[in-house]
């Protein structure tokens, strides 16, 4: 088991270290140059090359890569060429918004689903089962950005219960943050609720027709009982693993619902380093969210093998 | 988890009665065969030209004329909606040709061959899993420059993985089966067996992800238009529309509704023809997502 | 379920009073669409910095009014000596920077020679070309020699690129900015908004609001839901003048339509084949249809134009009629380049609304006279990178919003590839006449050629859509130079 987790942190390892020599590469060879963008049309050649070599643009490639991986090591993220400041700093400043959205939204997608999972699978078949699995089939098909959309309309403009978007910041007090955090994260769960619903009934399913449930029914258990204390905790793991890979997801995935929302959280950062050529702000945010994401990808891969031995004798 | 599969043993007539009797795959066909053919009626005929731009009919409320009403520059939205139907089939169609065409021969091959040539496989996996998608489609967007075109590879990328490992996993729990063995015993090739014994016994697992990512790809492609980045104008698409349509939410709700709501029902009947499909192929199979 | 939608809207009301039963509110949330990158006016072209800043933070030796006016700021008043070459600032006394330390004429020295060193990284550069040396006489008077008379002297001083900065803090204006203004900076949550409040050591008239908030609205369709909750109560900027009809007939706001000083042109590439013939631009502006492009991508609110001049400028000359509306006539006109198929072209969109939407409404006039346009959105990096620097274009629409900038197409390598030694001979001349109804005959000619070369296609005069709460007044209603001035702005109750 020792070698087996070594090799999957190796892995992880190497995944890492090549998923930053792309990013690099790829950033190389976007079009754009960062430092005409900052002194616009009218500023002379000049003046952008005076500018790229102030920003050390004009290094040669595998410096800048290996001054940048280093960095990395060191926690040292450089500094944002438009906002000069320690991307470390901007880094922080937006995990505070996204880190608790994706959390609320997990929270939320998953108070959603189990129940609505679990009475889907006790209902297996009858009326309620067919309108929950319905529900949780048109709750996949919803585009969460059009969702949020209709959201915004009816809770912020009509009704005015919340703000349309944007975020006060932790310091304007816990509630008017919470609030500003509701939609999005009522966007966001919604699709990843219906999805989760969706798996943890054909898990519960799955489970209900072992031979050790049905022992456990002979021998007189009542069902809820059953439901409850054995299948749940066995359909567990593939519910478990979704929720991990949905975190990843969360995390990452909320740059167009921050965009709708226009929440500063670290999304909307790299979309728009993106369009300002914020390049080293590129760089480590995607570094960082593909980090969380292979950090996810690893727990995973060790559930896997818990459940299935033969997978784990392969390796 | 445990992947079971069995080999179907029904004739072709069984299966058509299973088919029928399926309420998922029979509402999931009809609303799949809808679209395909309001996309194909398209290409025909349209109530009006979706390319002409008539600015003096602008944001008009649906009326007998305008079923749908128009939109900022006078277009029918019903039309452009039944045009957007084929662009949206398009892109996701290719987008999982791709991921099938290269996922589903990577998967298997690191399932026959096991070892260093399946660690190479999945880590190149991992390597493209490991970025969240519309962040790298943002990316390759911002290279490439928006489009539909580059919408498909950039969602096709992101479909290499999922079938490489759907097809990786359904491979290896097909290998140690007894009639595997005995073709083995037998004399054959790695290859051979791919091809003749275990590819068509996951054909049925790789249908269902294909119709998940098929309807994931239309809701990706409505996605990367809806913030600029997919199909370009003057070519509708729905997740174009409701770009447009955002601005525009108080004064023109009708801009913003339809077209979501063409993708909703797209989408809803995708995902019920796959549960359908794997419950009539397969009772036993479960989604993968 | 009813009963829900009764409760809803009941917490709804009790918010909404709530938050309108203050008295005379002195706080503020303006939005605004691109976030600066930095806070420092005299380092970087990104307007969005003046939107915050200037007038409000940071001033001048003079200032630019609500309507293109000059007018005294630091500099109390000046002399211009006879030759026009030489002027003397009075400056005003007791002025305090924010950190409390005193402005005088060194920091006026310091901010000018700062702004024209050649390890500059000013955008505006050519604002101090003229500068020859800058003297500080006593404390409060400044003397600036000029290289030759320059009759634009005074206006450029008031850019916010040659705002006065102090020695100090000249080097961490971009985190914290320290100037002489009405507001001092206190905040930046990046990504989210910049606060600004009041500045209780300022030498002018004192302003109303106590805290003004800039808040980070990117879009449109972000703008439309943010002043419909009341979350931000004023765009005086609005991103998409054609999405104002959803808030023009709501009582609770006003909303008011300016000029600025951009001409929205559709830029050709005038050495690329076939865009190097004269039939092919004039095709392409007969081709264009003004009035379409003005409802459908500016809700009809842009003036059209038809050189490169604003119709509030005296020298503008109306050109309008030249290249009416006319497919026969750009038909025929491509026929005689040669090209009665048609042709293919791509036309390069940079990110706003006026060119996303004119480019469709373009693209499918000129479809209409055989001219196939394939539309290629660009970011504003790629467009300043592939069109601007590199001119890899075709076509594409751009709205020049530098004042009085009819000269860009006498600049040798500017990206409209254009080359005329008589227009070259009227803007090198403009430079060197002083009087008044010389220069005007001049720019007259200049117009003239420009439209009759077709140069570029001419569309309008983008229009200002400003929108505020009902109960705000004070903004400007034009937008000489793109700034938020918010010395005048108050609430009435």
């Amino acid at each position: 088991m020792t070698t087996y987790l070594l090799n999957r942190l190796a892995i992880a390892v190497i995944t890492l270290v090549l998923a930053s020599m792309v990013v690099f590469a790829v950033l190389e060879i976007i079009p754009g140059d960062p430092a005409r963008l900052m002194l616009g049309m009218n500023a002379n050649a000049d003046q952008v090359e005076l500018l790229r070599n102030q920003m050390g643009l004009n290094a040669p490639l595998a410096l800048r890569y290996l001054h940048w991986a280093g960095g990395l090591l060191s926690l040292d993220f450089g500094r944002s060429y438009t906002y000069s400041v320690p991307v470390i700093d901007l880094v922080r400043e937006r995990v505070v918004v996204s880190l608790p959205l994706a959390l609320i939204a997990l929270a939320l997608s998953t108070i959603i689903a189990i129940p609505v999972g679990l009475f889907s699978a006790g209902r297996h078949g009858r009326a309620g089962d067919t309108i929950a699995t319905g529900a949780a089939q048109l709750g996949v098909a919803v585009p969460n950005f059009w969702f949020a959309l209709m959201l915004i309309y009816l809770f912020a403009v009509w009704l005015r219960l919340v703000p349309a978007g944007g975020f006060p910041g932790w310091s304007a007090g816990v509630w008017p943050a919470l609030k500003s955090l509701v939609l999005p994260a009522i966007a966001l769960a919604l699709p990843q609720a219906a999805i989760l619903a969706r798996v943890t009934r054909s898990a519960l399913i799955e489970v209900l027709n072992e031979d050790y449930i049905r022992t456990a029914r002979a021998k007189g258990l009542p069902y809820r009982a059953v439901l409850w204390r054995h299948a749940l905790r066995n359909a567990m793991i593939p519910v478990l693993t979704i929720l991990g890979l949905q975190f990843a997801f969360l995390l990452a995935g909320t740059i167009i619902i921050e965009n709708v929302f226009y929440l500063p959280g670290l999304g909307r950062l790299v979309f728009q380093a993106i369009t300002q050529r914020d390049l080293i702000v590129v760089e480590s945010v995607v570094m960082l969210l593909v980090a969380a994401v292979i950090a996810v990808n690893l727990l995973v891969d060790l559930s896997y093998a818990v459940v299935d031995p033969r997978l784990r004798s392969r390796q | 988890m445990t992947l079971r599969f069995d080999i179907p043993e029904e004739n072709f007539a069984d299966i058509l009665v299973k088919a029928f009797t399926n309420r998922s795959f029979l509402a999931g066909f009809v609303i799949t065969a809808l679209v395909a053919a309001v996309a194909i009626v398209s290409f025909f005929w349209t109530p009006f030209d979706v390319t002409k731009l008539i600015i003096a009919d602008k944001t008009q409320a649906p009326s007998p004329a305008h079923w749908f009403g128009t939109d900022h520059f006078g277009r029918d939205i019903l039309s452009m909606i039944m045009v957007g139907a084929r662009n949206s089939i398009a892109v996701a169609l290719v987008a999982v040709g791709i991921g099938m065409g290269i996922g589903v021969p990577l998967g298997a091959f690191a399932a026959a061959r096991g070892g260093i040539a399946d660690e190479a496989v999945m880590r190149l996996n991992d390597l493209v899993f490991a970025f969240p998608a519309l962040l790298s489609a943002i990316m390759i967007t911002a290279i490439f420059g928006p489009g539909a075109l580059n919408a498909i590879i950039a969602i096709g990328i992101f479909n290499i993985p999922v079938f490489a490992r759907v097809a990786r996993a359904g491979a290896l729990a097909i290998w140690p089966r007894d009639f595997i063995l005995a073709a083995r015993a037998a004399g054959k090739g790695k290859t051979l067996i791919t091809l003749e014994h275990v590819l068509p016994n996951i054909v049925t697992l790789l249908l269902v992800q294909g119709t998940i990512q098929f309807a994931l790809g239309i809701l990706a492609e409505a996605g990367l238009s809806y913030v600029g980045l997919g199909t370009q104008p003057p070519m509708p698409s729905w997740g174009r529309m409701l770009f447009d349509a955002q601005t525009r939410m108080v004064a023109a709700p009708w801009m913003a509704i339809f077209p979501g709501m063409a993708i909703v029902v797209t989408v809803l009947g995708l995902n019920l023809l796959g549960d359908g499909i794997a419950d009539i192929l397969d009772p036993r199979s479960r989604r993968q997502r | 379920m009813k009963l829900w939608k009764t409760i809803l809207t009941a917490a709804g009301l009790v918010v909404a009073t709530g938050t309108s039963a203050f008295a005379v509110r002195t706080d503020l949330v303006i939005g605004i669409t691109l976030e600066p990158p930095h806070l420092d006016p005299t380092a970087g072209a990104a307007a969005a910095i003046d939107e915050v800043l200037y007038a409000n933070v940071f001033e001048g030796l003079t200032r630019i009014g609500p309507n293109g006016e000059v007018l005294p700021d630091l500099a109390e008043s000046w002399t211009v000596s006879d030759d026009g070459k030489v002027y003397t600032f009075k400056l005003h006394t007791g002025v305090k920077f924010h950190d409390g330390t005193d402005f005088n004429a060194d920091d006026v020295k310091f901010s000018l020679d700062r702004a024209r060193a050649d390890n500059s990284v000013n955008a505006q550069k050519g604002l101090f070309a003229a500068i020859d040396t800058v003297e500080v006489a006593d404390p409060g008077t400044v003397k600036i020699t000029l290289k030759n008379p320059q009759s634009s002297f005074l206006y450029n001083m008031g850019w916010g690129d040659a705002v006065i900065v102090a020695p100090e803090t000249a080097d961490t204006n971009k985190e914290k900015p320290v100037g002489t203004g009405p507001f001092r900076f206190q905040s930046w949550a990046k990504g989210s908004s910049i606060t600004l409040i009041k500045s209780d050591t300022y030498w002018g008239a004192p302003v109303s609001l106590d805290k003004a908030e800039f808040r980070i609205v990117p879009d449109a369709a972000a703008a439309i839901p943010a002043l419909l909750s009341g979350d931000v109560q004023a765009f005086p900027f609005f991103p998409d003048p054609d999405s104002v009809a959803q808030v023009k007939d709501d009582p609770r706001f006003k909303v008011v339509i300016g000029a600025t000083e951009g001409e929205t042109i559709l830029s050709i590439n005038n050495k690329k084949p076939p865009f190097d013939r004269l039939q092919v631009r004039q095709a392409i502006s007969f081709a264009l249809d003004r009035k379409a492009i003005i409802d459908g991508a500016s809700a009809g609110l842009g003036v059209p134009i038809g050189s490169h001049m604003s119709p509030a400028n005296k020298a503008y000359v109306d050109l309008t009629g030249l290249y009416p509306h006319n497919v026969e006539r750009a038909r025929e006109l491509l026929k005689e380049a040669g090209l009665e198929n048609g042709f293919k072209a791509t036309l390069k969109l940079p990110p706003p609304p006026y060119a996303r939407l004119g480019g469709e409404i373009i693209a499918s006039q000129l479809r209409d006279v055989g001219i196939d346009l394939q539309i290629v959105p660009v970011e504003w990096a790629q467009w300043l990178d592939q069109v601007f620097t590199k001119k890899d274009y075709d076509l594409t629409i751009v709205s020049h919003t530098e004042p009085n900038d009819i000269d860009i197409y006498s600049r040798k390598d500017y990206y409209f590839n254009y080359d005329n030694p008589t227009f070259d001979k009227i803007i090198a001349d403009l430079n060197l006449t002083s009087d008044e109804a010389k220069r005007m005959t001049l720019l007259g000619e200049a117009q003239k050629i420009l439209a009759d070369d077709a140069v570029v296609g001419f569309l309008y005069e983008l229009p200002k859509a400003g929108v505020w709460d009902a109960k705000l007044e004070g903004f400007w209603e034009n937008a000489p130079i793109q700034a938020n001035d918010l010395t005048k702005v108050k609430w009435t109750e």
